[in-house]
C-alpha cells in the first residue's frame, strides 16, 4: 500500500516524504488499536445490540408473558396495520413532536440570542436556565402534576390573576397534549440554546461589519447573515429535538400514563402498555420495530432536507 | 449611519429595560417551578392546599422533610439509587475510555455510527428483551438487571465524549513514547490518560447524571427492595396519596443532587452537551 493515497480530502499531494511516512506508520499501528475496543464491544453486543436482535424475532411470535410462545409471521404486524388505537397513537405522538420541536427551537434561538450578548449576572442566568435539562424529569413531572391541580394548582391562580378562566390542564383531552407539551418545552428548549449558542460563538464578525457599513438594521442582519449561517446548527438541534420528541416518556407516563382516556397515549406509552401491562410482548416487539422505523425515517427525512436545503443555498 | 451607537441615551436605556425584561421571561419558568418546588416542601399541608396559594412559607416547617426519612424505605432507596448509578457509570469509564480511544486512534466511524443508533433507540425498546433474560437467568429482584440495563445509557456517552475528547488530543507524545520502545498500552495508560483527564470528567458527569434521573429501566425492573429513587417517587405519587408536602420534600431531594452537581460543573457538562447534543433516555 502506497502511504499516500488512501488519505482523504486531497491531503495527500501535500504530504512531503517525512509526513507520509508518519502516516503511513500511524495507518500501520491503527489496526494494534483494537484490543481497546472488545470490553466496550462486549457490553455493547450484550446490552444494545442482542436487544435488537431479540425484539425483531420476538416481533413474529405471539407471545404473551405466563403462557407459550407461537410462531405467527407477520400476524404481529397486520394486527397493527389495522389497530385504531395505534393509529391514534402515532397521530398523538406526531402532533406532540411536532409542537415540542417548534416551540423549543424557536424559544432556544431566542434564547441563545440573548445568552450570545454580554450582560450583568449572565453567568447565573444561563445556569438557572439549564437546570430544567439536567433535573430528574420524575421529580419535576410531580410539581407539574401539583401545579395542574384544577381547584388547588397554582397554574389557574396565575390565570386567574389576568382573569383567564381556569383550565383543566392535564384532565381534558383536548388540553392534554399542549400542557405536556408545555412541560417539554421547559425541560428540553436549555439544550436547543446550548447548541445554537455553540454555533453564535462560532460565526465570524465580518459579515457583521460589512452590514453595519452597509446601514443593515438588526433584524436584516440577523435574518440574511445569523440565520443562514446558523443552519446547520439549527439542524442538528432539529433532529436531537425530534428523535427525544418522539422518545418522550417519563413525564407523560409519570403526569398522565396516557389519559384521560387514551387522550395522551403516545406510541411509546402504547408500547409500554402491550409490554408491561398486558405482556404481550410479540405485539410490543412490533411496535418496537414500527416505532423504530418511524424514528429512523422521520431523522434521515431531516437529514436529507439538510442536503437539498444546501445545494439550494 | 449606525444604530445602536447613536441612538439618544433614553432610547438606549429602554432598549436595555426591553432586554432585561426579555431576559427574566427567559429564566423565570426555570426558577419559578424550583422555588415553588422548595415552597411547597416547606409548608405545613394547610398551607400548601390553601387557595389563593400561600407563597411564602412562614414559619418554614422541615416536617415534610422528617416525614420522607422517616419512611423506613426512603434510605434503602437512595441507596439503590447510588449503587446503581456509580455501578453503571463506573463500568461505563472502564471499558469505555479505552474504546473511546482505541476508536479515535483506528479512525473507527462506523463504530461511532453504532453508537450514534444506540442513542437514538427508545429505552423502552431494550427493555422487553432484557426483561425476558433475566427472568430466564433468575437475576430478576436484585438489583442487577437495573445497573445492567443502566448501561443502556452510561457506556454510549462514556464511549461518545471520550471519542470526541480523544481525537481532539495531539498525538505527538505517545508518538514519542512508542517510538522510544513503549508499548501501545503504556502509551495509552502513561501519557494519554493522563491527558485525557478533562474528558474523563465530562463523561463521568453525564453518565452519572443520566442513570441517576432514569426512571423506566427500575419501573419495570426494581422489585419491592431494589426501586431507585425516581421510581420510589413516582409510586408514593401513584398509590399512596401522599400529601403534597412530603411529596414535594421527596422529589427535591432526588433532584438536589443532579442540581447541585450542575451547579458546580457547568462548564464540563455543557461542553459535554454541545459536542454530542446527547441525553439520556
Amino acid at each position: 500500500m502506497s502511504g499516500g493515497t488512501t488519505i482523504p480530502d486531497g491531503k495527500a499531494a501535500a504530504l512531503t516524504g517525512a509526513a507520509a511516512d508518519r502516516v503511513r506508520r500511524k495507518r500501520a499501528y491503527a489496526r494494534h488499536y483494537w484490543p481497546f475496543v472488545v470490553p466496550a464491544a462486549v457490553v455493547v453486543v450484550a446490552v444494545i445490540v442482542f436487544p435488537w436482535i431479540f425484539t425483531l424475532w420476538m416481533s413474529l411470535n405471539e407471545w404473551k408473558l405466563g403462557s407459550g410462545r407461537s410462531f405467527v409471521g407477520l400476524a404481529n404486524y397486520e394486527r397493527l396495520w389495522g389497530d385504531e388505537r395505534f393509529h391514534g397513537a402515532i397521530w398523538r405522538t406526531l402532533y406532540f413532536t411536532a409542537l415540542a420541536v417548534v416551540i423549543p427551537v424557536v424559544l432556544g434561538v431566542a434564547a441563545a440570542l440573548a445568552f450570545h450578548r454580554r450582560f450583568p449576572l449572565r453567568g447565573l442566568a444561563r445556569t438557572i436556565f439549564i437546570l430544567p435539562m439536567m433535573a430528574t424529569p420524575v421529580a419535576v413531572a410531580l410539581v407539574w402534576t401539583m401545579m395542574f391541580h384544577p381547584q388547588l394548582g397554582v397554574l389557574n391562580w396565575i390565570l386567574s390573576q389576568f382573569g383567564i378562566p381556569p383550565s383543566l390542564w392535564v384532565y381534558d383531552a383536548s388540553t392534554v397534549i399542549p400542557t405536556l407539551v408545555m412541560v417539554e418545552v421547559w425541560h428540553w428548549t436549555p439544550l436547543v440554546m446550548l447548541l445554537v449558542l455553540g454555533g453564535l460563538a462560532s460565526l465570524p464578525v465580518d459579515p457583521y461589519e460589512a452590514a453595519k457599513i452597509d446601514g443593515a438594521t438588526g433584524w436584516q442582519a440577523f435574518r440574511y447573515i445569523t440565520l443562514p449561517l446558523l443552519a446547520p446548527f439549527l439542524m442538528v438541534a432539529i433532529i436531537i429535538r425530534t428523535i427525544d420528541a418522539l422518545k418522550a416518556f417519563d413525564t407523560i407516563y409519570v403526569i398522565t400514563q396516557g389519559g384521560p382516556g387514551t387522550a395522551s397515549e403516545t406510541i411509546n406509552i402504547f408500547l409500554y402498555l402491550n409490554a408491561f401491562a398486558y405482556y404481550n410482548m410479540g405485539y410490543a416487539s412490533a411496535v418496537v420495530v414500527v416505532f423504530f422505523i418511524l424514528i429512523i425515517g422521520l431523522a434521515l427525512l431531516l437529514l436529507w432536507s439538510r442536503e437539498r436545503f444546501k445545494d439550494a443555498a | 449611519m449606525n444604530g445602536t451607537m447613536r441612538a439618544r441615551p433614553w432610547k438606549r436605556r429602554l432598549e436595555n429595560l426591553g432586554f432585561g425584561l426579555a431576559v427574566l421571561a427567559l429564566v423565570s419558568p426555570a426558577a419559578l417551578v424550583f422555588l415553588w418546588m422548595l415552597s411547597l416542601s416547606l409548608k405545613n399541608e394547610v398551607d400548601n392546599t390553601a387557595f389563593p396559594p400561600v407563597f411564602i412559607p412562614s414559619p418554614p416547617t422541615l416536617d415534610n422533610f422528617r416525614a420522607v426519612f422517616e419512611r423506613n424505605d426512603f434510605l434503602l432507596q437512595a441507596w439503590n439509587s447510588i449503587v446503581v448509578s456509580f455501578g453503571a457509570t463506573g463500568i461505563a469509564l472502564l471499558v469505555g475510555i479505552p474504546a473511546g480511544y482505541g476508536i479515535a486512534k483506528m479512525r473507527a466511524t462506523k463504530a461511532a455510527v453504532l453508537i450514534l443508533i444506540a442513542r437514538i433507540t427508545p429505552g423502552l425498546s431494550y427493555l422487553i428483551p432484557l426483561f425476558l433474560l433475566f427472568q430466564w437467568i433468575g437475576l430478576t429482584g436484585t438489583i442487577w438487571p437495573i445497573l445492567i440495563t443502566h448501561l443502556v445509557l452510561t457506556v454510549p456517552i462514556a464511549v461518545w465524549v471520550m471519542i470526541g475528547f480523544f481525537e481532539g488530543l495531539p498525538g505527538e507524545l505517545e508518538e514519542a513514547a512508542l517510538v522510544d520502545g513503549a508499548t501501545i498500552w503504556q502509551a495509552f495508560r502513561h501519557v494519554a490518560l493522563p491527558l485525557a483527564r478533562p474528558g474523563i470528567t465530562v463523561a463521568t458527569i453525564l453518565a452519572f447524571i443520566f442513570s441517576w434521573n432514569n426512571f423506566i429501566f427500575a419501573m419495570v425492573l426494581a422489585g419491592r427492595e431494589t426501586r431507585t429513587l425516581p421510581v420510589a417517587v413516582n409510586n408514593m405519587l401513584t398509590f399512596e396519596q401522599i400529601s403534597w408536602g412530603p411529596l414535594s420534600a421527596a422529589a427535591l431531594l432526588v433532584t438536589a443532587p443532579v442540581l447541585v452537581l450542575t451547579l458546580v460543573a457547568q462548564k464540563q457538562i455543557v461542553a459535554g452537551l454541545t459536542q454530542g447534543g446527547v441525553k439520556g433516555g
